[in-house]
């Protein structure tokens, strides 16, 4: 059953359009993510989705529920973690999170377990009456989750969860994400981490410019990376003047110079390294360094969007 | 149904302890009218009618008391995003904001009692007519609330919400007939005085306070609920068109 389904969403901002007529649908059960650079409206699309923002164009249906006529409805039975905590800096951890639970009409004594329950659940029970705003960031980024998922929402809308913390709470974050869907919540999130997508997600859409470009599984996504073969090498010198004479001798590769140094063969068939060396050699160019290599999600991603490595490098730096 | 309710409380709950209570702004109600009653003996330099000014302070402590507030509790909790968190909950825009603005109303009324209590002590408060008098306040109250919640909702600052309400309250001071009685108002700006809606506030305080009185009673209530209910709409209406956006 797909329990989210977008049809042609258009959101434009001005004469900019953020995102440009999408189609998707999230099955009951999954965890689907929606992959891209910053920029790429997955902020706008979730704002959409959760009623923060109105669709220029576009029908969004969850739950069977007209995602714009009936949004009250929906904001009922689904939580929300924006990518920027939004809760209150100067109350507590316990206070903020019996606040949330209040909205969505729990009983004090329900709200209270509740809040007791995911503390402790998200390690966070020493830091229950401390003010949020004295919280750390993975710590503010935890106990947003806790106020997203309070009322035990089918569907968790997660903006970025990963992004900007500590490795140890993303790690818990992750973790926290994968047990909560083995419990049957629908996960929709969005990210720019590839790993994240590759550990967490069943499906994947990939976001680019405000279109989706492709939506697929993630094994179905690997399966065809590895189809093909990829041999990457490390030269002493440049070895970018090197590639119509590269082609020409073996006709069977294509080659992606990643910089000066670096060259990256692709080829449908399997590579044999030695050919390779005896190439290199006879051209007094040193290889430091020779390896195949398993082609990742990282490859389809770059190969599917046209991302270009380095800054998908320089983003990925930026987290550490 | 039930669902509503507990919403509601708990954003009037979280607001009054997070603001309301908070001691600034409890001490905002005893300060206001007792600078303002000393002004009026100063300028007098002589024993200061106080029943005379007395629906002055009151209608101008409910008048800056509740607009300031919702400079607060929506603009500063919209720029800090946790507003989005009250958009994005089950509840409707209409309960939402009663729920935001039950509490400056509220303390409204509490800060209109203030200078009663004050004057208490050291006039005769016999005559007055205390059920006019309730409801002029809790009128009062209301519409500079929903007053104060327009501002807010139409600005993106808390300083724009300040500088905005100042545009708004101190015209109002002036042309509400409460310290200048309307009719010794120049002809040409005594049609703006009964465009604001603090004109039939005062004009019902007076009446119930010093009998003195210009337009019905009920003609002054009918107006009041008029404007509250244009300016919530507006609000409404606001935060539908800038913030879910
Ligand atoms: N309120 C807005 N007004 C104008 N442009 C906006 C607004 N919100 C987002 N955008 C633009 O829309 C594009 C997509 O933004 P966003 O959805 O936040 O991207 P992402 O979350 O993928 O990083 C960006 O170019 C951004 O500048
Ligand atoms: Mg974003």
């Amino acid at each position: 059953m797909h329990i989210i389904e977008a049809r042609n969403l258009v959101k434009n901002f001005g004469d900019f359009q953020a995102v440009k007529g999408i189609d998707f649908f999230v099955e009951q059960g999954e965890i689907f993510g929606f992959l891209g650079p910053n920029g790429a409206g997955k902020t706008t699309t979730i704002n959409m989705l959760t009623g923060l923002a109105r669709p220029s164009e576009g029908t969004i249906t969850i739950a069977g529920l007209d995602g714009v006529r009936n949004i009250k409805k929906v904001q009922g039975i689904i939580g929300i973690v924006p990518d920027e905590s939004n809760l209150y800096d100067d109350m507590g951890g316990f206070e903020n999170l019996v606040f949330c639970a209040s909205l969505y009409g729990m009983k004090k004594r329900k709200r209270e377990q509740r809040a007791h329950e995911l503390l402790a659940q998200f390690s966070l029970d020493d830091t229950g009456n401390r003010p949020f705003k004295a919280y750390s960031k993975g710590m503010k980024r935890k106990l947003t989750i806790a106020a997203g998922i309070i009322h035990e929402p089918r569907i968790l809308f997660l903006d970025e969860p990963t992004t900007g913390i500590d490795v140890e709470s993303a790690r818990q974050i992750r973790q926290l994400i994968a047990t909560l869907n083995e419990q049957g919540t629908t996960i929709f999130l969005t990210t720019h981490y590839i790993e994240d997508a590759e550990r967490l997600c069943d499906r994947i859409g990939f976001i680019v410019g405000g279109s989706v470009v492709k939506v697929s599984t993630v094994q179905a996504l690997l399966t065809e990376a590895q189809q093909e073969h990829v041999l990457q090498f490390w030269l002493e010198a440049s070895g970018t003047h090197l590639q119509s004479e590269l082609l020409d001798a073996f006709p069977m590769v294509s080659m992606s110079p990643e910089s000066d140094h670096t060259i990256s063969l692709r080829s449908k068939v399997p590579m044999d390294l030695m050919p390779f060396m005896h190439f290199f050699d006879a051209r007094n160019i040193k290889v430091r360094e020779a390896r195949l290599v398993r082609p990742s999600l990282e490859e389809v991603f770059v190969k599917i969007t046209g991302i270009e490595l380095a800054r998908l490098k320089k983003e990925k730096e930026g987290r550490k | 149904m039930i669902d509503n309710t507990l919403a509601y409380w708990g954003i009037l709950k979280k607001d009054m302890r997070n603001y309301y209570l908070k001691p600034p702004n409890i001490s905002w109600g005893i300060i206001f009218p007792v600078s303002w009653t000393l002004m009026f003996y100063l300028r007098s330099e002589q024993a200061v009618d106080i029943r005379a000014i007395l629906p002055g302070v009151m209608a101008l402590s409910i008048l800056f008391g509740t607009t300031s507030m919702l400079s607060v509790t929506i603009t500063f909790e919209r720029k800090s995003r946790s507003f989005e968190r009250l958009l994005l909950s089950p509840i409707s825009l209409n309960l939402l904001m009663l729920a935001k603005t039950t509490g400056a109303i509220v303390f409204g009324i509490i800060n209109a009692f203030i200078p009663v209590l004050f004057a208490s002590f050291m006039i005769d408060l016999s005559g007055i007519h205390w059920g006019i008098l309730s409801l002029a306040v809790l009128f009062i109250a209301i519409t500079s609330t929903f007053l104060g919640l327009f501002i807010a909702v139409s600005v993106n600052e808390v300083f724009e919400a300040q500088t905005f309400s100042n545009f708004f309250r101190f015209p109002m001071m002036f042309l509400c007939g409460l310290f200048i009685p309307i009719g010794n108002l120049p002809a040409i700006i005594r049609p703006l005085s009964y465009i604001l809606p603090l004109t039939y506030g005062s004009d019902l305080l007076r009446f119930s306070v010093n009998s003195e009185a210009s337009i019905p009673v009920a003609a002054n209530l009918l107006v009041l609920v008029l404007f509250s209910g244009l300016l919530f709409f507006l609000s409404t209406h606001n935060i539908k068109k800038r913030w879910i956006y």
